[in-house]
């Protein structure tokens, strides 16, 4: 059960995600506490993936928030109509101002006022550039001014969030570290221009993030796969590789989609040792969608259930053993 | 099989093709000192490579196919205009082989860059600003119409994206076209001056050489450039962008300024281009820069090989010059063998009256049909796109050897 006294890193708060007139997720209240292992099941169709993809940024939701670290980040948009007023204002400032100042007879018809006129021209382009970029003190000026929208999937990630995919999602034709450095996008500070420069900076920086990338393909056992392409990996290593590429996002929590499908039972046992090590050695909570109940039972603190979009279950693996509603979901009625 | 014919049927299992398969498996790792010394050190490689390519290209018309072709200033001439095409070529590279962006309209910033030297330094504009710090801000021109013409397509994908650009650059021509009072319309600016350095003093038409020195070290300059961008974090975020545009967002990259950044690098190089071009013609006009422009180009790129920058590089040298040069050596040569006309019925056939050089887009659909069929990873392919179409195949062949004994 969630420990009470620390508060939850992921909490859902009514969230519901409607595709036209189909509810996929309905109304769900869910949290993942810190340090544990959190599993979401339901049977095939329940909205365990489309939960998953809100809360990775992917999708807007209908209604309904979702709380990272305390932080509001993902929920409908609000106010958004009030966003473009922002971006001509500094132009429109600028305008006035020349404008003002020539009817005033000051600088009329000199070079002056053209030049102002073409910066006014440059605010007006650069904050549109700005707009379409979204950088992360851009957001938080329009929360400051009361407009809210939904973080993206990079949004999620800057705060915190790691995940895998349900059907592997690798960049297939790039090598195993290249796969992970890509993960480590974010945190690397170099700029385009250091890197023309090829300043120390962005030199020291790249070969930090190549050892860190080894050192990742390490934990979770591809030593000696760096240089290989990443679809030309076996199954089993593709899966890990995406945990690697997931991991060197630095994330305070993981998201794993379906991460032992397919797998044999040597495969998935050693996957679960993985889990353990993630959690115990890294500290890190992991949100865990499954369908093997082995894996599920063996790992998880916490089960939340699914079905049709809704929450019908959530406790110890014991618990939700026992609950009749759940073997309802997966049997049928008259199983229970 | 025989050898001749493992050869000719160039297919999997010939014997021929496993003994290619081995020996590029085994090759994988760069072994040789000097390869692993340039692969580390990519600028030098670059310096060094051009140096040599320039050095050597001035001579090649001393030797016995070419001896008869023309004067060696015709074809020193040529190689600098090959130079605009290379400088094309390399920057598309960054949008449509490394961030898998399709843009149709490239040469809109070809043209934008042409007209910034147009009216910075030129008699029409009474501006004269010099030849190299406008070769700047050109391509800072330029790279600023990439982000603006690539913000509205982001959304777009693959096709869609394609045609948007199109748009683009049919739309920038036609606005130079008319917009008669700041770049004098279909007649074009004219008298645009000419480069000059320190001590060499104006470069003047009579003389090529220091039209083709300069661009061999603009192109230069532009390749280490790329190069270190190519290898940067950037460089990585737009191949993963290609391969995955959905998981690379989720691995934290900002595919909006990842994108815009490939739009504007490109654009830039293009500008670098059209700075060069309208420099060395003294002129431009809305002509110049029509679809066949972004088109050629981008059958540059894909005929040199996507993603490698030396490879469409060297596409778009060959490519010039088989237009320029080769296409009307053909015409003199068929000229030269005196084949009578064939007179069959309603049907006259005049083989020396043919002008090849109207044909040159026909011979680009067949050569591009061709590559397709045979090569289609492009002539000098890079290691991972030869690994993409070729991996499959190469294992098959490997597996067959060890199956036969």
């Amino acid at each position: 059960m969630s420990d009470q006294t620390a508060p939850p890193v992921l909490r859902t708060v009514g969230l519901t995600k409607e595709f036209g007139g189909l509810v996929a997720v309905r109304s769900v209240d869910f949290d993942v506490p810190p340090g544990s292992i959190t599993s979401l099941i339901g049977p095939n169709g329940a909205g365990k993936t489309t939960l998953f993809n809100v809360v990775a940024g992917l999708y807007e939701p209908t209604s309904g928030h979702v709380e990272f670290l305390g932080r509001r980040m993902i929920a409908a948009p609000e106010r958004t109509w009030l966003e473009p007023v922002f971006w001509v204002l500094p132009a429109l400032l600028v305008w006035a101002l020349t404008y003002l100042a020539a009817s005033a007879g000051v600088g009329a018809g000199t070079e002056l006022a053209q030049v102002m006129i073409l910066v006014g021209l440059m605010l007006l382009i650069a904050t549109l550039i700005t707009a379409v970029i979204r950088p992360s003190w851009y957001d938080r000026f329009l929360v400051r001014m009361g407009i809210f929208k939904c973080a993206r999937p990079n949004d999620m990630v800057a705060a915190g969030i790691g995940r895998t995919f349900q059907n592997i999602r690798l960049f297939a034709n790039m090598t195993a570290i290249e796969n992970v450095l890509v993960g480590m996008h974010g945190r690397l500070k170099a700029s385009p221009l250091d890197a023309v420069l090829r300043t120390p900076g962005q030199v020291r920086e790249e070969a930090a993030s190549v050892g860190e990338a080894r050192r990742l393909l390490g934990f979770v056992g591809l030593p000696t796969r760096e240089g290989e392409l990443a679809r030309n990996l076996p199954y089993g290593d593709q899966r890990r590789l995406e945990i690697a590429r997931a991991l060197a996002t630095r994330p305070k929590l993981l998201l794993l989609d379906e991460p032992t499908a397919g797998m044999n039972p040597s495969e998935t046992a050693a996957m679960m040792a993985l889990f353990g090590r993630i959690k115990t050695e890294l500290g890190l909570p992991i949100l865990l969608i499954e369908h093997d109940m082995r894996v599920v039972m063996g790992v998880s603190d916490t089960i939340t259930v699914l079905d049709h979009g809704e929450k019908i279950a959530e406790g110890t693996p014991a618990e939700v053993r026992a609950n009749s509603r759940v073997i309802e979901a997966y049997l049928g009625k008259g199983a229970a | 099989m025989s050898p001749l014919r493992s050869l000719l049927f160039w297919r999997s299992g010939s014997p021929f093709r496993v003994a290619v398969a081995r020996l590029r498996a085994g090759s994988q790792p760069v072994t040789t000192p000097t390869a692993r010394f340039f692969g580390r050190h990519q600028s030098l490689s670059v310096i060094v490579g051009m140096s040599i390519v320039t050095a050597i290209l001035p001579f090649v018309i001393l030797l016995p196919p070419f001896t008869g072709f023309g004067t060696q200033g015709d074809f020193i001439d040529g190689y600098a205009q090959a130079g605009v095409w290379v400088l094309l070529a390399i920057g598309l590279n960054v949008v449509v082989g490394l961030a898998g962006l399709l843009d149709l309209g490239y040469a809109a910033f070809f043209a934008i860059g042409a007209y910034t030297y147009a009216y910075g330094a030129s008699p029409f504009s009474h501006n004269h600003i010099p030849f190299w710090p406008m070769l700047l801000i050109g391509a800072a021109v330029a790279a600023t119409f990439g982000l603006l013409l690539g913000a509205p397509t982001l959304r777009l994908r693959g096709d869609y994206l394609a045609i948007v650009t199109l748009g683009f650059g049919e739309i920038v021509p036609v606005v130079f076209n008319n917009s008669d009072q700041y770049t004098n319309g279909t007649n074009g600016i004219t008298a645009l001056y000419q480069p000059s350095l320190p001590i060499y003093g104006s470069f003047g038409f009579g003389n090529p050489m220091p039209y083709y020195l300069s661009v061999a070290a603009i192109i230069a300059v532009a390749m280490i450039l790329l190069y270190r961008l190519q290898d940067s974090r950037l460089g990585r975020a737009w191949m993963a962008v290609r391969e995955d545009e959905l998981a690379a967002a989720s691995m934290g990259i900002n595919t909006v300024t990842t994108k815009l950044l490939a739009f504007a690098i490109g654009a830039s190089t293009s500008g670098l281009a059209g700075v060069y071009l309208s420099s060395k013609l003294a002129i431009v006009s809305p002509t110049q820069f029509g679809f066949t422009v972004s088109f050629t180009v981008l059958a540059m790129v894909v005929l040199g090989g996507m993603g490698n920058i030396w490879g469409v590089a060297a596409g778009a040298f060959i490519i010039y010059e088989i237009q320029s040069q080769g296409l009307k050596q053909l015409n003199q040569f068929v000229g030269g063998l005196g084949i009578p006309p064939i007179h069959l019925g309603p049907i006259n056939f005049d083989l020396t009256a043919i002008n090849f050089l109207d044909y040159q887009y026909l011979l680009y659909g067949l050569a591009l049909v061709g590559m397709m069929l045979l090569r289609p990873e492009g002539l000098f392919p890079s290691r991972r796109r030869r690994a993409e179409l070729h991996d499959i195949e190469d294992a098959v062949d490997a597996n067959q050897e060890l199956v036969q004994p």
